[in-house]
């Protein structure tokens, strides 16, 4: 088998959370143990998921390679697959292949402040970054999460939101689109980049991290650029449709730069040498 | 190693594929059907279309086919078990008659299925095949393989390559591979050793068309021309062009599922389809079909030569001949190559 890069590992979906209307939480253990032992990657890396007899889909490891034994992925129930895996139960199993793609230099960032942007159903890929940071969190400066979603119900990880503003060496500004509060909402209302215009975070010596739906990235870069951020230190990834995740099937490509090969993570300096097709 | 030629006569080539055949091996060779010529297992010598220009369809199926089972699975009361493509099950293939521009699109082929993950499956069935190269004393003008850096006698990616030496019917054999001397090994007594011969004077003559490097530079500036536009206005959209292609790889992945078994299959897909790069959430980053023409474009002659040192065309020049809109590939190219840029 190891010559078919298309064989998936046989996951256990060992826990399911509800986190928002049509999103859901799988954590996933191997069911081969020599599986488990042999399985590393790092934060920013994808996998396909898949349900035997419906197909794959692509989403990235949204749990921090910190934490051993299991992964993590977030899915919005959309298409023919998510809807599929929405309705395994606990106990099914799944299918996984990945690690694919590259990863947020997490290293190379010590002792810098890290800044967290996310909108919706983006803080997945970021969770992981998040996760992996906070268990090393003595090799960062000052960490600040600012996430948003068009409604209170719409936020995901609700639990962990909590964790965070628990925190005390954690700066978590919270934030609905006007109209989407609940009378109990004690966050921010306004849309992201709003928020962390006013929130004004230092650029010094800080790496923004930036994942949101297409017209939150266009507003936030503008705002990041007034605060002083450079390119070079503002970090995205990129979502295109994929099927296989290893520069073979040919549609994930911006220009000569393939998303599951050269990304799925950019800097902003390096999104603008990419032509305007993605 | 060094080319060894000999002369094998038109009667002896029947009987190497008689001997071929009694050594169990499984030979593809064009075969005209229903006024298509395409490669199909065959046991009959004389239902070979030796004389076609080349096959409707391009010979890559022989190690890519056009669907490939990459898994199966059952469910059971226990879970699921699921197994592998099992490259043990590939039979051994001599590819007869194949025209120097698909054998150059073996490589072109391979160059994708290696970039980095090797792909296992497809490397093993490419392993298995034995590639009889015949080079073309004919061609069209739908054919520019000179002008993309091959030639109606280009020796690379045939094991052996026959060329037809006039019409006498006797011809040159080139072995140039170990698969290529396993074969000349079964049937020494029908080879002859080649005196001086000047295979140039027996092959097709098919013009140079257009400059490719200066194809190529022009292509990296090209990417916001407003050109594309017209370049695909007749465009349907068919993606015929990618299915008769030697050098496209582009795949789609499947589940198809019969009660509690099924399998996943890999299958030919297009960069000319809508749906080849739709996102669930409706978003299309290549969203009209200019886009799409570009895509195909710069993929074989930027993208493919800057990450994979190859191009991604052979001059073959079938999807111009399959294309049901009359698109000429050439035309585009000579125009992008003629562009001031």
């Amino acid at each position: 088998m190891t010559d078919n890069l298309y064989m998936p590992y046989l996951m256990r979906i060992e826990k399911v959370t509800f986190e928002a209307p049509g999103v859901k939480t799988f954590m996933l253990k191997f069911i081969n143990e020599e599986d488990q032992d042999k399985f590393t990657f790092r934060a920013g890396q994808f996998g396909e998921y898949s349900v035997f007899g419906v197909g794959e889909s692509t989403f990235c490891i949204a749990s921090s390679p910190t934490r051993k034994g299991y992964i993590e992925c977030t899915f919005r129930q959309t298409g023919k697959v998510t809807n599929a895996l929405s309705n395994c139960e606990e106990g099914s199993v799944v299918g996984f292949r990945g690690p694919y793609g590259n990863t947020f230099p997490v290293d190379e960032w010590k002792g810098k402040s890290l800044l967290f942007i996310a909108g919706g159903i983006a803080l997945p890929p970021m969770r992981c970054v998040i996760w992996n940071a906070l268990d090393m969190r003595e090799n960062f400066k000052d960490v600040t999460i600012i996430y948003g979603a068009r409604s209170v119900k719409d936020l995901v990880y609700k639990h962990e939101l909590e964790d965070w503003r628990r925190r005390k060496d954690v700066k978590l500004i919270t934030t609905v689109d006007p109209g989407g509060e609940s009378p109990d909402w004690k966050g921010e209302i306004g849309f992201v980049p709003t928020i962390v215009e006013k929130a004004a975070p230092s650029s010094v010596n800080t790496i923004a991290i930036v994942c949101g739906p297409p017209v939150m990235i266009k507003y936030t870069f503008p705002v990041l650029a007034k605060l002083g951020f450079l390119n070079e230190n503002i970090f995205t990834t990129l979502e295109n449709r994929m099927k296989c995740g290893f520069g073979k099937c040919g549609r994930c490509n911006v220009g000569k730069v393939y998303v599951c090969k050269d990304g799925p993570v950019f800097t902003l300096a390096q999104l603008k040498e990419l032509p305007d097709e993605y | 190693m060094n080319i060894d030629k000999h002369i094998i006569r038109k009667d002896s080539l029947e009987k190497l594929f008689d001997i071929l055949r009694q050594n169990s091996k499984t030979i593809y060779a064009p075969v005209s059907r229903n006024s298509k010529v395409i490669f199909r297992k065959t046991d009959n010598f004389a239902e070979i279309a030796a004389g076609c220009i080349q096959t409707d369809i391009s010979s890559k199926e022989i190690a890519f086919p056009r669907t490939e089972r990459l898994l199966d699975y059952s469910r059971s009361a226990d879970g699921i078990s699921v197994k592998g493509f099992d490259s043990g099950d590939i039979p051994e293939i001599v590819l007869w008659g194949v025209r120097p521009c698909d054998t150059v699109g073996i490589g072109e082929l391979s160059a994708i299925f290696n970039w980095d993950y090797k792909d296992g499956i497809y490397n093993n069935r490419l392993s298995k095949v034995t590639v009889l190269g015949f080079s073309c004393s004919k061609a069209d003008e739908y054919c520019f393989c000179t002008s993309v850096g091959g030639n109606p006698g280009n020796t690379a990616g045939s094991d052996i390559l026959f060329t037809r030496l006039g019409d006498n019917g006797d011809f040159l054999a080139e072995v140039l591979t170990e698969k290529g001397i396993a074969v000349f090994a079964l049937a020494t007594g029908f080879f002859e050793k080649a005196g001086e011969i000047k295979k140039e004077e027996f092959l097709a003559e098919v013009p140079v068309r257009f400059n490719l490097e200066v194809l190529s530079n022009n292509l990296e500036k090209f990417f916001e021309s407003g050109q594309w536009v017209d370049l695909s206005l007749k465009c349907l959209g068919c993606g015929v062009c990618a299915y008769v292609c030697p050098a496209c790889a582009c795949f789609d992945i499947q589940d198809e599922a019969h009660g509690r078994k099924g399998s996943r299959f890999r299958c030919w897909d297009s960069c000319a389809f809508s749906l080849f790069t739709l996102h669930t959430s409706g978003h299309n980053p290549r969203d009209v079909q200019s886009q799409r023409w570009r895509q195909r474009i710069m993929h074989k002659f930027s993208y493919m030569p800057d990450r994979l040192s190859v191009y991604g065309c052979t001059g073959c020049g079938r999807c111009s001949r399959a294309c049901p809109a009359d698109m000429n590939i050439l035309e585009s190219l000579i125009s992008i190559q003629e562009a001031n840029v």
